[in-house]
């Protein structure tokens, strides 16, 4: 039988983490960015109504396995991607970041964000919430296999559509 | 009301010319709203919720429905009720919460009470009030009219309309092809709701909900994403889209496109994007849907796309996934959009999951197709700006044809809307 010995990791190291990828995506480096998941990652942004739900039971606004969010990607990098099409202008604080857990090789982290997002012809939309993540450390490198961006807001309302990646 | 008639008619239709034109002020002016809500909203039947949303006694849903706060809920005894929130004191709503199971309704201001029938049911102090005050005439107000199709509820404010069934109409036929999904006639609404505003007039969403002309230039990163998973979405030569479907007039200004479908049904027809393992429970499902409905029929379910829109503002796409949605005005430049997913009430686990993925590719404001609709329709209504220089929208195509050949690419569907639009704004009360 395999012994899996418990993961340690520090909150320095899950904030540089979290840093770098509000860096990326930013940035738009999402080809970077997909680098920081793990192949069997999973992307969510639970309903509003129901932020603490089960994807597969439930209508999520996105769940996203890998080989969707590698389709994203390519979406998004695309100018017929109309929704990003000129690009959003977004700057993320993340804060609070906080280890919640660890079991076998599995380390829970989350974080609170504030995203603005400006566009060309459109109003300031500013996304509030909570990151709840799942990482594992792989080849020595601490990975994302779980990302789930809760949002505060009651409704989506004059968010509008979550068009970028959260 | 101050709303005149314009100077000029808003539809101009010219079948010897083959142009039918939509007047841009339609979707920028205040009267034109002002009006829509009385001559339009205020007369035509308007989606509620679902049955299955309110499934036990006590439950309630709260949402906004042709602009009034409404309480849908189920009583003690299973009776569906559509109140208006809006306590008869002194006007406070009487429930502020989105959706729960309630015994009662309690006003927080003075704290009258109501049953969840709607009744009054107790009165701080009722000893103050004169001779005139009756408590069994001081209930909870409910809509005038509230009427269901196999679970779609509907509400009408207009006392004198015609009964839902003659309403709906031969849009009842297509509501039933979305319920022979399911083995036992029972749909549901899944947990789960889509809430979002577009910077638009409402009418935009009831075009684009049916429009096929626009799929390959707003759409080509969906069908990026099908042709990369292996599904064969290239149109045949001289076609705009991989399947060649009709818009239809249902009369009473419901309308749906009816097209061959090639982009994978949960029920049941399956594409690459599924897996492989879902293969045998697709054949499943459709065995069973041949078993129960004979060959014509289930090929009718299963390998037909129905973008149905109940006018004026009821969409239901039967499509990649079931989609029940409908919107409302906020502002000539505004709507409030709430969408949920419908499927079987008997599916399994793995099915329902391969719904709300197949849901999620392409509906909704994190799919890969809806955000780039709100994009389109947000142009639009930038456009609209200049509605004085650029006044006319030009819905004309396929003028020429016989309404049994409107191609879903065609306008033909989205002129039965506006023509209906067009004949109840006229329409003096
Ligand atoms: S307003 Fe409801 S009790 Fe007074
Ligand atoms: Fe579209």
């Amino acid at each position: 039988m395999n012994e899996i010995v418990a993961t340690t990791v520090s909150r320095a190291e899950v904030e540089d983490l979290f840093y770098h990828e509000a860096d990326l995506l930013d940035s738009w480096r999402l080809d970077e960015w997909l680098t920081l998941l793990t192949d069997d990652a999973a992307y969510y942004v639970p309903p509003n109504d129901r932020p603490d739900a089960d994807a597969r039971y439930t209508l999520f606004t996105i769940a996203d396995d890998m080989v969707r969010l590698r389709e994203r990607v390519i979406r998004l990098k695309d100018p017929n991607c109309h929704a990003e099409y000129p690009l959003s202008r977004t700057r993320r604080l993340i804060g609070n970041v906080r280890i919640t857990g660890i079991e076998s090789d599995v380390i829970s982290a989350a974080a609170n964000f504030i995203i603005h997002r400006f566009r060309h012809n459109d109003l300031l939309r500013v996304f509030v919430g909570h990151y709840r993540y799942k990482l594992k450390r792989q080849g020595g490198r601490l990975k994302i296999a779980e990302r789930r961006a809760i949002l505060d807001a009651e409704e989506l309302g004059l968010l509008g559509s979550v068009s970028f990646i959260l | 009301m101050n709303y005149q008639p314009s100077s000029h008619d808003f539809v101009v239709e010219n079948p010897e010319q083959q142009t039918f034109f939509v007047n841009r002020e339609v979707f920028v002016s205040d009267d034109v709203l002002e009006h829509e809500k009385r001559a339009v909203f205020d007369r035509c039947w308007i989606y509620v919720g679902h049955a299955s949303e309110i499934k036990n006694p006590g439950d309630f849903k709260t949402r906004p429905i042709a602009g009034r706060p409404i309480i849908f809920c189920r009583d003690r005894e299973g009776e569906v009720h559509a109140l208006i929130n809006c306590c008869r004191h002194r006007g406070a709503l009487v429930c502020r919460e989105r959706e729960g199971n309630a015994r009662q309704f309690y006003c927080m201001y003075h704290g009258w009470t109501y049953h969840p029938d709607g009744r009054l049911k107790s009165v701080p102090g009722a000893d103050a009030y004169g001779s005139a005050f009756d408590q069994k005439e001081m209930g909870l107000v409910a809509v005038p009219r509230l009427e269901a199709y196999r679970d779609f509820y509907f509400a009408n404010f207009d006392r004198d309309a015609v009964d839902l069934q003659t309403y709906l109409g031969k849009a009842k036929d297509y509501i039933d092809l979305v319920i022979d999904q399911s083995p036992s006639g029972k749909m549901q609404i899944i947990a789960g709701t889509q809430e979002y505003d577009i910077r638009a007039n409402w009418k935009l969403l009831v075009e684009n909900s049916v429009d096929d002309y626009h799929l390959i230039s707003t759409h080509s990163t969906w069908l990026n994403y099908m042709r990369n998973s292996g599904v064969n979405v290239t149109p045949p030569k001289g076609e705009l889209l991989p399947t060649r479907g009709f818009g239809r007039d249902l009369g009473n200004g419901h309308l749906t496109t009816d097209n061959p479908n090639y982009r994978g049904r949960p029920v049941a027809r399956w594409i690459s994007v599924y897996g492989e393992d879902a293969k045998a429970d697709i054949e499943a499902m459709r065995n069973e849907l041949v078993g129960r409905l004979g060959s014509a029929r289930a090929a009718r379910v299963a390998d037909t796309n129905r973008n149905l829109c109940i006018f004026p503002n009821l969409v239901i796409n039967d499509g990649s996934s079931v989609t029940v949605r409908h919107f409302y005005p906020i502002a000539p430049d505004r709507m409030h959009v709430t969408a949920w997913a419908l499927g079987p009430v008997e599916e399994t686990e793995a099915q329902r999951a391969r719904r709300l993925h197949a849901f999620l590719t392409f509906y909704g404001p994190g799919g890969f197709a809806t955000p780039d609709d709100v994009a389109a329709l947000e142009a639009a209504q930038l456009g609209f700006a200049a509605w004085r220089e650029v006044p006319w929208s030009d819905l004309s195509r396929g003028m020429g044809k016989a309404s049994d050949q409107q191609l879903a690419t065609d306008e033909g569907h989205l002129r039965v809307f506006w023509r209906k639009w067009s004949e109840m704004m006229e329409a003096r009360a």
